[in-house]
């Protein structure tokens, strides 16, 4: 299929379409229930907390330093369960394709979902192929839901959290959205910024089978960052949050970046991070348990919850000098000069 | 680190002591607006220092005239309008151009040479560039000029709104109401124009004016050295940048502006018409020359929306002093333009001034 394009008539649910579907998804990643082609997937399962996310991908570029569309639709779907305390199971995947899109190039990115999968241990049981108008999409837009089991130790909820709690991250921040956004310039840096993209299953699972009901919240900083994610606990909580910015990873590339289109880190989106709230008294432990696994070597306790007369998240800056985080407000623009 | 900010402190107290009031030192940049707000610096440092956020950043000090006469191109369909990217937030009379940016004619540029680019890609459409910027992104506006002409590309016109920063800097020390008593003079100008730029500044107006880069550190030290000048009444031309700035700046740069600009009087909002501070593109290039080729008609205006962004620009008063301010003007509802950029003093203020809270 070297050099054949997306046609209109791959997404009319004929021939076409079910050879796309057989030859290009179904040979990365099918499975006895996906290779059913059933309208849905029927699964057997005796549990009862049962964890069901889902999540659409429009990214721009589809391939970038550390990851590509795949690789982010199925982490990102992944992580929104890994947080809640749930163990993914299952994986669905709706894609929108425009007209003209070579099928090279959504092969390759198949095969980066089908790696992906494989890594994580996760399957995808059911999907959807729909091929739009030149013009009505742009290139590919990938959809995925997964369910996903509760661990049973897992008990976390805004309302556990309680002053005097640690607040750790688990590695460098605002990789991806600086990695997305230097692509997009046209930026060069000596060392090139990687995205983050990537999973924290491994992280979610391990800590909570440690440290049980110690671990009081946990939340994928995304879109709007760390900024987004500690102001939200704080006004869910009505709690203060006090972080350190000498004790915030940064990658110094991802910094320069930041820096060079006048970026505050800290609004910088994450797409491999986990956000994690923990009893005082356990924390060290919890990091050491991060730093261990995959995605975690560069995890930091980065601050604590504080009682405050309002809820307000405020940074020690370098310098020992202290500002307000708010939440990002708009879209981030590079500034001009 | 310590030290260093020790030091700051103590030539804040000389200086206040030697002037027997307040020091007011101006950040022209920015740039550096943001820093100081992000390293918290402006509640770090003592009473006696006053820091005021300057006209140096280039959305702020566009008029509404300049952004009507872009939105009325954007609204030709002939037309592509290329523009960086926080220019779409500013609001005109008849809105912003992100409000227009769903007939696809308007692209978000970083770099001046996609405009270029974007040209060749394009030979059916006229490609207004919305060059604005001081002396740090004129010198990117005058070689892709350079280039169309050389390359005989017929469907590029730049719309020149670029500043220059001394002239700025001039006219707000000859405002007799005027309460500056130094500049932290802006790091990514004055690798293009030199230290040595600031020298009639301050033989004329013996004000120190101190280059400084935008890390905290250098900050702290370009404020340290200007109340140090003050104390010993001793003011100069100084760098506490020197890896980054010459004396002479980038000749390169220079010579291609040179050879595409001309200087002309410029408007500059809140500040008015200020001579010889805006770069106009030079006779022989008036075949990209929007204004003449593209039958437009750019009158300057002030807003008539009460805003106060002109006073907040000449350091006469501080955001919160407004009335629209977090009211009726906030980053994602802006009616000034010092509300759009993220270097603007007011969205500064909104996202960073906000005073911390008692820990219970």
């Amino acid at each position: 299929m070297s050099g054949e394009k997306i046609l209109l008539a791959h997404g009319g649910g004929g021939r076409m379409t079910d050879e796309l579907i057989r030859n290009v998804i179904l040979s990365a990643f099918g499975n006895s229930t996906l290779n059913k082609l059933t309208d849905s997937a029927e699964l057997q399962t005796n549990q009862n907390n049962i964890c069901f996310t889902t999540d659409g991908f429009v990214v721009k570029p589809l391939f970038f330093n550390g990851g590509d569309i795949g690789k982010l639709s199925i982490c990102g779907t992944i992580n929104d369960l890994a947080v809640s305390g749930a163990k993914p199971i299952a994986l669905s995947m709706s894609l929108i394709i425009e007209e003209g899109f070579e099928i090279e190039v959504l092969r390759q990115i198949m095969n980066s979902v089908a790696k992906t999968i494989k890594e994580e241990n996760v399957k995808i049981v059911c999907g959807d192929t729909k091929v739009v108008e030149a013009g009505a999409a742009d290139k590919l837009f990938i959809t995925t839901s997964g369910i996903g089991l509760k661990l049973p130790k897992a008990k976390m909820g805004f309302e556990r959290i309680s002053a005097g709690d640690k607040i750790i991250v688990s590695g460098t921040l605002g990789d991806h959205g600086m990695t997305i956004m230097s692509h997009r310039e046209g930026m060069k840096f000596e060392t090139e910024i990687q995205s983050d993209c990537g999973s924290v299953a491994e992280i979610c699972e391990k800590i909570i089978d440690s440290l049980g009901e110690n671990i009081k919240f946990m939340r994928d900083p995304t879109r709007g960052g760390l900024a987004a994610t500690l102001n939200e606990i704080s006004n869910q909580t009505n709690y203060g949050i006090e972080i350190d910015e000498n004790t915030i990873p940064v990658h110094p590339s991802t910094r320069a970046a930041a820096d060079m289109l006048g970026f505050d880190i800290l609004d910088i989106a994450n797409e491999g991070k986990v956000v994690i709230v923990i009893s005082a008294e356990r924390a060290d432990e919890c990091l050491q348990i991060c730093k261990q696994c995959k995605n975690g070597k560069d995890a930091a306790i980065i601050g604590q919850v504080i009682k405050t007369d309002e809820p307000i998240v405020e940074l020690i800056t370098k310098i020992g000098a202290r500002r307000i985080v708010q939440m990002p407000s708009g879209r981030e623009l590079p500034r001009i000069c | 680190m310590l030290e260093r900010i020790n030091r700051a402190y103590k030539q804040i107290a000389r200086a206040t002591t030697a002037l027997g009031r307040r020091v007011n030192i101006m950040e022209v940049c920015g740039t550096h607006t943001v820093s100081i707000f992000r390293a918290g610096l402006r509640d770090a440092f003592p009473e006696g220092l006053k820091l005021l956020s300057g006209p140096g950043c280039p959305v702020c000090i566009t008029d509404h005239g300049y952004i009507d006469t872009v939105i009325e191109l954007a609204d030709r369909d002939d037309c592509i309008i290329a523009t960086y990217g926080d220019m779409i937030r500013v609001p005109g009379r008849k809105g912003s151009l992100e409000q227009r940016t769903s007939k696809g004619n308007i692209k978000v540029m970083l770099s001046a040479e996609d405009v270029l680019k974007l040209a060749k890609e394009n030979p059916a459409k006229k490609i207004v560039f919305v060059a604005v910027g001081f002396e740090t992104t004129a010198p990117a506006t005058a070689v892709i000029v350079n280039e169309a002409h050389q390359q005989n590309i017929k469907n590029l016109f730049v719309f020149s709104n670029h500043k220059l920063v001394i002239p700025a800097i001039r006219a707000l020390l000859s405002e007799v109401n005027n309460n500056i008593d130094a500049f932290l003079c802006p790091g990514h100008v004055s690798v293009i124009i030199g230290s040595d730029a600031y020298k009639p500044i301050v033989e004329e107006y013996k004000k120190p004016c101190v280059v400084a880069g935008f890390e905290p550190m250098q900050i702290i030290d370009g404020i340290a050295e200007i109340c140090k000048q003050l104390a010993d009444a001793a003011p100069a031309v100084s760098s506490v940048y020197p890896a980054a700035v010459s004396k002479h700046g980038n000749k390169t740069a220079q010579k291609i502006v040179d050879e595409v600009f001309d200087a002309a009087d410029g408007y500059w909002r809140g500040l008015g018409v200020i001579k010889q501070s805006t770069l106009k593109l030079k006779d022989k290039f008036s075949s990209f020359d929007a204004e003449k080729q593209l039958n437009i008609n750019c009158i300057p205006e002030e807003d008539l929306t009460g805003c106060r962004c002109g006073e907040v620009l000449c350091g006469l008063i501080d955001p919160p002093q407004c009335a629209m301010f977090t009211s009726q003007c906030t980053p994602d509802k802006p009616v000034g333009p010092c509300m759009v950029s993220s270097e603007g003093a007011c969205a500064a203020w909104f996202k960073y001034g906000r005073r911390r809270r008692h820990r219970q």
